[in-house]
């Protein structure tokens, strides 16, 4: 549905995409997902045909960015970050407006925009001038406006900041319900919206594309083979412990973890390799007449993946 | 273009000219101003006095519709530019030349409404006197050709600059130029005069007021009104390659 080949786009002096490719098939929510002034918006701005790539080529429903321009808008819906929408108008006008600009038939401009309004939970607003808006709103009725048409590609630049945690929820409902049937590309910087809403995640930082993949998948390649070891506080003092596990084969690192219970001293084992060091340690701490409570593969999330890939870390 | 878009951008553009003061400002300062120049003529002692609307075309009454033409523009591009409108306005499926048009449509609507208004003058002086019709229908198109060009200005520059002031200033000074354009002809050499003259707006209504519609005075309104919107749909193209 979406296909973007070696996309470039510079401002200046400034690269702010730098040779970026990635494919999205229909019927995909695909997670943008990079820190600040990672390039984004400015991808996002591409697909939208808003700013033209310096070079490479984006295709929307096979058609393209700079020579059909007009076709690919005809497909999309898009909420810019900021939500930038009139404010001296109603809700309603508003919707109007953009309905009868996307071409939406006479006879289907009224059912659709109830639909539309009921689906964003703006039924109660309809005849609020936008201005008025608490920000939570103001950002349903940028969602609006981008699905009223019923788009097959759905491009959401941030569609939940400034909203509290239960609009969060609410607009990931909405999201995911259309993304069912439509290809949806949302921007965030909050991971654990990704995971609860994308198929797939694409990480790109300063420019360039760093990560592909589903949020289970990175988490897993990024994943290493560290481990969590807990063990009965009683008879085990924690340098001993510290001494005893780093020496094991394979073991690289020793740190405390937090989270621990009452009477269980929490190590994090570094492991380097791919070899399992868990027979060894168990033997290790047996013999040494040790309790061992607690044996686990260490939980990594998309969290740690943003920072290692990210930062380098 | 697809004369449905511009409809639905005039629509949305006309509309929020009434939700906001500036129409309304605008119309009742014009029709005072206006009233007060074609009154004075009428009926005060020492005036004309004569039954014509002599006064309600003079330079002085047109100056102030110069003044009145970008401050209706001003906000048309500008604003969008300003608050980011500009990007879910460019991302609907309606070309730029479509935007430009619907939104110069829409500042003509209002500019309509108010000569509109000043149609009570003729008919004041009709019940009074009996006035020569061809001058007043001359004049009235020749206002309605002038000030279509003075807001193709506005809207050009108001698609310049991302600001409402600086898209005021920018359009009532481009407007100013050529509004003044006849009167400073003495400083230039003989050669340009005659284009000079030719690029004056002056030049071009004295024909029109008295009642002689000429095609070529015609023509020279709608191509400098053509030539604006063409240039302002550029500049919104402009964002696409912009550097910075």
């Amino acid at each position: 549905m979406i296909s973007v080949q070696d996309i470039r786009k510079s401002y200046g002096s400034l690269q702010a995409l730098d040779r970026v490719s990635f494919e999205v098939p229909a019927g995909q929510i695909l997670g943008f997902l990079g820190p600040n002034g990672a390039g984004k918006t400015t991808m996002m701005k591409i697909l939208t045909t808003f700013i033209s790539p310096t070079a490479g080529t984006a295709k929307v429903a096979g058609y393209d960015v700079l020579d059909d321009s007009l076709e690919v808008r005809r497909r999309l819906g898009y909420l810019p970050e900021q939500c930038p929408i009139y404010d001296d108008v109603t809700v309603y006008e508003y919707l109007e407006y953009v309905a009868e600009a996307r071409d939406l038939p006479a006879d289907r401009l009224q059912q659709r925009l109830y639909r539309t309004l009921e689906l964003c939970g703006l039924t109660g607003r309809v005849d609020q001038i936008i201005g008025t808006l608490s920000k939570g709103y103001r950002q349903r009725v940028g969602l609006a406006q981008a699905m009223i048409h019923e788009p097959d590609v759905l491009i959401l630049d941030e569609p939940t900041s400034g909203l509290d945690p239960n609009q969060i929820v609410e607009i990931r409902e909405v999201i995911k319900r259309i993304g069912r049937e439509k290809t949806v590309i949302l921007s965030t910087h909050i991971l654990s919206e990704v995971q609860a809403t994308c198929d797939r995640v694409v990480i790109i930082n300063q420019g360039r594309l760093i990560a592909d993949g589903t949020p289970d998948d990175l988490v897993r390649q990024m994943g290493s083979n560290d481990l969590v070891v807990g063990l009965k506080r009683s008879g085990c003092k924690l340098e001993e412990a510290r001494e005893l596990l780093g020496k094991l084969p394979g073991v690289v690192s020793v740190g405390e973890q937090r989270g621990e219970e009452e009477g269980t001293l929490l190590l994090r084992l570094g492991v380097g390799g791919k070899q399992d060091v868990r027979p060894e340690l168990f033997r290790a701490v047996v013999e040494r007449g040790w309790v061992l409570l607690e044996l686990r593969r260490a939980e990594h999330n998309l969290e740690d993946v943003f920072r290692q890939l990210t930062t380098g870390k | 273009m697809n004369p449905k878009n511009i409809w639905v951008i005039f629509k949305k553009d006309f509309r929020s000219y009434f939700n906001s003061p500036i129409a309304y400002i605008v119309v009742v300062a014009y029709l005072l101003i206006s009233g007060f120049l074609f009154f004075n003529q009428l009926l005060i002692p020492g005036g004309m006095q004569e039954a014509s609307l002599r006064a309600f075309f003079s330079g002085l009454s047109r100056f102030f519709l110069i003044i009145f033409s970008p401050a209706i523009t001003m906000r048309l591009i500008a604003e969008e530019k300003g608050s980011g409108t500009i990007e879910l306005l460019s991302t609907l499926p309606v070309s730029d030349l479509e935007v430009v048009v619907g939104k110069f449509l829409a500042a003509m609507g209002l500019v309509l409404v108010a000569l509109g208004l000043t149609v009570t003058y003729p008919i004041t002086v009709s019940l009074i006197g009996s006035p020569d019709l061809g001058p007043i229908v001359g004049g009235y198109v020749g206002l309605v050709l002038m000030i279509g060009a003075s807001v193709a200005l506005g809207v050009m520059a108001s698609s310049w600059v991302n600001s409402q002031i600086a898209a005021f200033i920018l359009g009532f000074f481009l407007c100013l130029v050529f509004f003044l354009l006849h009167m400073v002809l003495p400083f230039f050499p003989d050669s340009m005069v005659g284009i000079l003259e030719y690029l004056s707006f002056d030049f071009h209504f004295q024909g029109v007021e008295r009642g002689v519609l000429d095609s070529r005075n015609i023509l020279y309104y709608l191509s400098l009104i053509v030539f604006c919107l063409i240039v302002a749909s550029e500049s919104l193209q402009r964002r696409k390659w912009a550097t910075a």
